[in-house]
């Protein structure tokens, strides 16, 4: 008897704990996703409104721009490096923005890609800073932070309040719902791609003779997806739709996560983050990896910025202020991304932000004053680096 | 007995204070494995990191088939046909067994990975070296320090290299997987390749190489057949306790 346990394997050895791993080294998204049913549940039961259509759409509303910015830190923290500056240059872009559009009557799209421009070379700043003279990322973004804040101060001048047209094609960004057919499409069409390209590398793999994992597995998963996807349709539909900015940031989630899954920079952004030496023995460009992440998360940082000013149709002086840096960098760990660099998915942030979102959304209605609230978020935030941390112990 | 391949002359490399190297010869021939030895801080891992474009020599010149090259950055050497396997492995951890294989090098196509092909050449590359790991979609933190190894032996022999550097390969291993990392280096050396292996180890050194080159404090210490020289004189010639033969 005691022998037989002895040549067993012990499950969960070693001293410290072993987390469920999904995907294969990573604790997945399986902790979130148990949150967020947690989350849903005791809201759920406290305040009937919390799961009501009306309330869910604000929700999801409210998460596209401080999502957008924490896709940025996704980056920057894959690199193992942080940007403490993205809320500041989401401030300052949209103040940029609006200037070129209201005072010199540049058309929206223009503005809105020249101030975009702007946060590139921001962020291309900031890199080159980290880069070549070596600063820690920590204190250039630090004082990214505080700079580009006062700029955008000085930019607002006295008036400190800019309006964007209500009818002008950003504003109108905010307050469009996409008609519930075409929602309906968006979902038979990822469904139905997913399942696709998950069948054509699944043949190609069997036609390789490499290992190929069952059919019911990808079955579960497509599923998965389209039951997650239809029935948020199904919630929104029953309000006023599906914001078209929702749909905007998830566009930018799918696409972040292929380019960082599927093509070469991504894959150095990986390696970059998980052995900066490695990376550079192995011939990779790891200066022009660095300087396109921070120019990548200023650019995100920049769209999350514009996404906020269209839902506020202004800018003011707490544009990019107060906790939006906070909590796109909590959205980012909370979502899975480790600190430690080199582990984590464009996801992250997706899951992340409606994380912090419902907690937030959930305390609002159940009239908890906001002390509460950030206490509450701590410890969401703090339970996810614990879970980052015992993960990256596991495996040492 | 072929010229060689590979010829550093006269390098010399200090870091602030301390004289890392001082005008070192190596010469490195086809079909042959040099094995370097040489006690701790010797300069042995900075003679294979010059040689490999990780750091850039002092004073020197480097050969290939006779020729200089200038070797300014990991890529040259590469590129000029020098594999190189470092003491620390240089793996990333957080990457699996195949983006490990191509690091650097990755197959693409308008930048998009060509993961297949990548899966496809690093189970078939594996598979000839007689390295066993089970799944090639872990992440290399997950295995074993002589799977490890092989892995960055492996990668080392994807670019199809004429000159292999091995820094330590056997330090970490028990001895069922050094004697695998020893067969693995004879079959290098009978595929034509010119090897250099670094150990501490005399015994594996003795079983496995031609010539032994030794390094005492940064400076040569003399270059022995390893077929009529006898162990004791090698670690004299380590140690510097009396003249080197
Ligand atoms: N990057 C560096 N900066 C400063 N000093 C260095 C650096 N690299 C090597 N040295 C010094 O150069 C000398 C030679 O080091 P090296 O690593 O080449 O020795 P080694 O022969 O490989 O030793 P070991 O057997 O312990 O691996 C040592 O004194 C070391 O401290
Ligand atoms: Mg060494």
């Amino acid at each position: 008897m005691i022998s037989a346990f002895l040549d067993r394997p012990v499950p969960g050895g070693g001293r410290r704990v072993r987390l469920p791993r999904p995907s294969g080294g990573e604790p997945g998204a399986l902790p979130v996703v148990a949150g967020l049913a947690l989350i849903a549940a005791v809201f759920g039961s406290l305040n009937g409104h919390f799961l009501s259509a009306e309330n869910l759409t604000n929700l999801a509303l409210q998460m596209a721009a401080t999502g957008t910015i924490a896709l940025g830190i996704v980056l920057v923290l894959l690199l193992g490096e942080i940007d403490l500056s993205v809320g500041s240059v989401s401030g300052l872009c949209a103040v940029v923005m609006t200037i070129l559009n209201v005072h010199r009557h540049f058309p929206s799209g223009v503005a809105v890609l020249l101030a975009l421009g702007v946060a590139a070379l921001i962020g291309l700043a900031h890199g080159l800073m980290f880069t070549v003279l070596r600063m820690p990322s920590f204190v250039v973004t630090l004082a990214g932070l505080i700079g580009w804040q006062g700029l955008m101060l000085y930019l607002l001048g006295r008036e400190g309040t800019i309006n964007l047209p209500f009818d002008g094609p950003v504003a109108k960004l905010s307050d469009t719902w996409l008609p519930a057919w075409l929602s309906w499409t968006i979902v038979v069409v990822a469904g139905t791609g997913y399942l696709a390209a998950a069948l054509l590398v699944r043949r190609a793999r069997i036609r390789s003779d490499l290992p190929v994992s069952g059919p019911v597995p990808l079955a579960l998963r497509t599923g998965g997806l389209v039951v997650l996807l239809g029935a948020a349709v199904a919630v929104m539909s029953g309000d006023r739709g599906v914001p078209l900015t929702l749909v905007i940031f998830g566009g930018l989630v799918v696409v972040l996560d292929l380019v960082l899954r599927l093509t070469v920079p991504g894959r150095w952004v990986y390696a970059v983050g998980g052995n900066a030496e490695a990376a550079r023995r192995a011939g990779i460009a790891v200066l022009r990896v660095r300087l396109l992440v921070f120019a990548g998360a200023s650019v995100l940082a920049g769209a999350g910025g514009i996404l906020a000013a269209s839902r506020l149709s202004a800018v003011n002086q707490s544009s990019g202020g107060s906790d939006i840096l906070l909590n796109a960098i909590a959205a980012a760990v909370i979502g899975g991304t480790s600190l430690f660099g080199g582990r984590g998915r464009a996801y992250a942030a997706l899951l992340g932000i409606l994380v912090i979102q419902s907690v937030a959304n959930g305390m609002l209605l159940l009239n908890v004053d906001s002390s509460v609230r950030f206490m509450v978020t701590a410890g969401v935030l703090a339970l996810a680096v614990a879970i980052d941390s015992a993960a990256r112990g596991g495996r040492r | 007995m072929s010229a060689a391949v590979l010829e550093a002359r006269g390098i010399g490399r200090t870091f602030g204070a301390v004289r890392a190297l001082t005008d070192v010869t190596l010469e490195l021939r086809a079909g042959e494995v040099t094995a370097l030895v040489g006690d701790n801080g010797a300069g042995k891992s900075t003679l294979v990191k010059i040689l490999s474009g990780v750091v850039a020599p002092d004073a020197g010149r480097i050969l290939l088939g006779g020729e200089p090259v200038r070797i300014a950055r990991p890529h040259d050497a590469r590129a000029l046909g020098i594999a190189t396997v470092h003491q620390d492995l240089g793996l990333c951890e957080n990457l699996d067994v195949v983006a490990n294989l191509f690091l650097g090098a990755e197959p693409h196509r308008w930048s998009l990975l060509r993961s297949l092909r990548m899966e496809r050449t690093a189970r078939d590359l594996l598979a000839s070296l007689d390295v066993r790991i089970p799944d090639l979609r872990t992440p290399v933190a997950s295995l074993s320090g002589g799977q490890r190894q092989s892995v960055a032996i492996a990668r080392a022999l994807l670019g199809e290299p004429r000159v292999v550097l091995l820094d330590e390969p056997t330090a970490a291993l028990g001895v069922e997987q050094t004697a695998q990392v020893l067969a693995l280096i004879r079959r290098l050396r009978d595929r034509g390749l010119a090897v250099l292996v670094i150990s501490h180890n005399l015994a594996d050194v003795r079983a496995v190489s031609d010539r032994i080159a030794v390094l005492r404090l940064g400076r040569d210490a003399g270059v022995f057949r390893t077929s009529d020289t006898a162990t004791e004189t090698v670690v004299a010639a380590i140690t510097g306790a009396g003249a080197a033969a």
